[in-house]
């Protein structure tokens, strides 16, 4: 499917790479919507920019969603779902993990609402969040061994 | 779900830990909040969740994008329609489908009727909560009214499942516009009935006014959508914001109120209400009376079963559709719609198989519930109820 052409020349995307080349690694276009993949190591200043800057103003945080790519490495990928309430502009963010160094500098200090959605994904898929205030399981019990929504975790649980 | 203790200093017993729920009338479900408490005064509140949590979105990565409807119904069971459509837009986005008109209207005038029959049902036991036993009663003889309409149209009262990939899952029942119409002319008397119980008592605006304010900076880092929001003043509304199915067509406002507190979140609901009955009174002239339900997508939405007894194609598509279902590109959406509780969003992966490679629901519900140590803190115990009635939670989409 051919991609409009404003996508292309998209204001917020240049707006970042203008302030860090670095900060962009990939910019991805599916159906309209628009994903610009973040190396993990500029995640934290990037959302400070785009939080910060008054022609941005990404302020909510709709959601952070987890997918596991396993057996492909860097198996697990974030998505940031952002939103601007005053421009009515939606973006998503796009970081990466290693299985064998699933560590991700938490956005909590920007969003607070990423708590329980950071936590989530601890829980889920055993990604850790650097600076997370309480990086503790949310949804199953404390005790629980393994994470849930893992590719390599059966559907039905083990017996 | 764990074990939560909150550090108290020892011998000083100044404070209390109390537990709240999970076996509680007003925590709307299997909600725990533990309580720290200096007399009657709330001095932590801490929202414990995940007693409900069945794995839906894992048990999603295992079905058909056509069987995967069945388990949305079953997050936020007040509105189920609201979850059909949020999921179903999201596959159809994905597939690139276009839905016929005829089946978006529908779409529109069911997810509204969703939305007041939901709304009823928060201002029915919230009024329980806050000791009006009446209100419940009349709020439940106007929603069952709506149920009714429900089980005519798609067969189902609570677990409907009528909105498909492409469409909807079958031509709504004879007389089914003739019932909306007689249940939308009668339901604005009825809210002035429930008005006139509730919004001048002093009873009900003494347990509400001034409690659990939240300011509109706090609200939007804490990621709190629909009414919880816009009480605070921010307009944000998905169906105006980013419309989908057809919204733009629709003429409506968005109320509201800048107090930021539990009687804000009251006077908007029932405002809502009102603005649903104002789209579905536009719906209703503009769907056709005929016309088709499903767009054609073959090898995707399953054909008319006439066609079947005659076309061989048609049988053949039918049996893939039911027997390995169809494969969207490989990719990702995320679409949001507004649901009675907010911002619902379903994040739905692809990677070219049958199977949904993973599924997201990004809950309304959830993202309120976090906000609920900043409506209670610094308040009294008894206000706890009215905090947690009036950002309006579901626990089935909270835990999934």
């Amino acid at each position: 499917m051919a991609e409009p052409e404003e996508l292309k020349k998209d204001p917020v995307t240049e707006r970042l790479r203008a302030w860090d080349a670095q900060a962009v690694a990939d910019v991805l276009d599916f159906r309209g919507e628009r994903t610009i993949v973040v190396p993990r190591s500029h995640l934290l200043r990037a959302v400070e920019f785009l939080r910060g800057e008054t022609d941005l103003t990404f302020n909510f945080l709709s959601d952070i969603t987890g997918v596991d790519r396993f057996p492909v490495e860097p198996r697990f990928e974030l998505n940031y779902h952002l939103l601007s309430i005053p421009n009515r502009k939606v973006l998503r963010l796009r970081v990466f993990a290693h299985g064998n160094d699933a560590i991700v500098p938490s956005v909590t200090s920007i969003w607070c609402t990423a708590n329980w959605h950071e936590r989530e994904i601890f829980d889920l898929f055993g990604v850790r969040f650097e600076g997370h205030p309480n990086m503790r399981r949310i949804l199953m019990p404390d005790d629980w061994d393994g994470f849930p929504l893992r590719k390599d975790y059966p559907v039905e649980g083990y017996r | 779900m764990s074990t939560t203790t909150i550090s108290t200093p020892i011998g000083e017993a100044k404070t209390m830990v109390l537990n709240m729920g999970p076996q509680h009338p007003s925590t709307h479900g299997v909600l725990r909040v533990v309580l720290e408490l200096d007399g009657e005064r709330v001095i932590k509140a801490v929202p414990e969740i995940g007693y409900l949590h069945t794995g839906i979105e894992k048990s999603c990565e295992a079905k058909t994008y056509s069987q995967a409807i069945t388990l949305t119904d079953r997050l936020d069971y007040l509105a189920p329609l609201s979850n059909n459509l949020g999921y179903c837009l999201a596959v159809e986005k994905l597939l690139g489908l276009e839905v016929p008109k005829r089946a978006q209207y529908i779409r529109v005038l069911l997810t509204e009727m969703t939305r007041i029959a939901s709304h009823l049902v928060w201002i029915g036991t919230h009024a329980i909560d806050m000791g009006a036993m009446s209100v419940f009663l009349y709020c439940f003889r106007e929603r069952e009214d709506v149920m009714k309409i429900f089980e005519l149209v798609s067969g189902q009262r609570m677990m409907t499942s009528y909105f498909r990939i492409g469409g909807l899952a079958l031509e709504p029942a004879t007389g089914w516009i003739e019932r909306i119409q007689r249940f939308i002319a009668l339901m604005p008397s009825r809210l002035d009935e429930y008005e006139s119980l509730l919004t001048k008592n002093r009873i009900w605006q003494g347990r509400l006014r001034g409690i659990g304010i939240i300011s509109a900076e706090d609200a939007i880092a804490m990621g709190l959508s629909g009414p919880s929001l816009r009480s605070t003043g921010v307009d944000y509304d998905v169906r105006k914001y980013f419309p989908y199915s057809s919204y733009e067509e629709f003429d409506f406002d968005v109320p509201t109120r800048t107090e930021g507190d539990c009687y804000a979140r009251y006077l908007l609901r029932v405002a809502e209400i009102r603005e649903s009955i104002k789209i579905v009174k536009q719906a209703i002239p503009k769907i056709p009376t005929s016309g088709a339900i499903r767009t054609d997508a073959p090898g995707i939405v399953p054909p008319v079963r006439e066609r079947m007894k005659t076309e061989m194609e048609s049988l053949i598509y039918h049996f893939k559709i039911f027997t390995e279902g169809f494969s969207p590109p490989p990719g990702e959406v995320y679409q949001r719609i507004e649901s009675p509780r907010g911002e619902l969003g379903f994040f739905v992966a692809s990677d070219g198989s049958p199977k949904p490679y993973r599924v997201k629901v990004r809950a309304p519900s959830f993202a309120n519930l976090q906000g609920l140590s900043k409506l209670c803190e610094g308040r009294m115990l008894a206000d706890v109820v009215a905090c947690i009635g009036t950002i309006d939670i579901v626990l089935g989409e909270v835990d999934r």
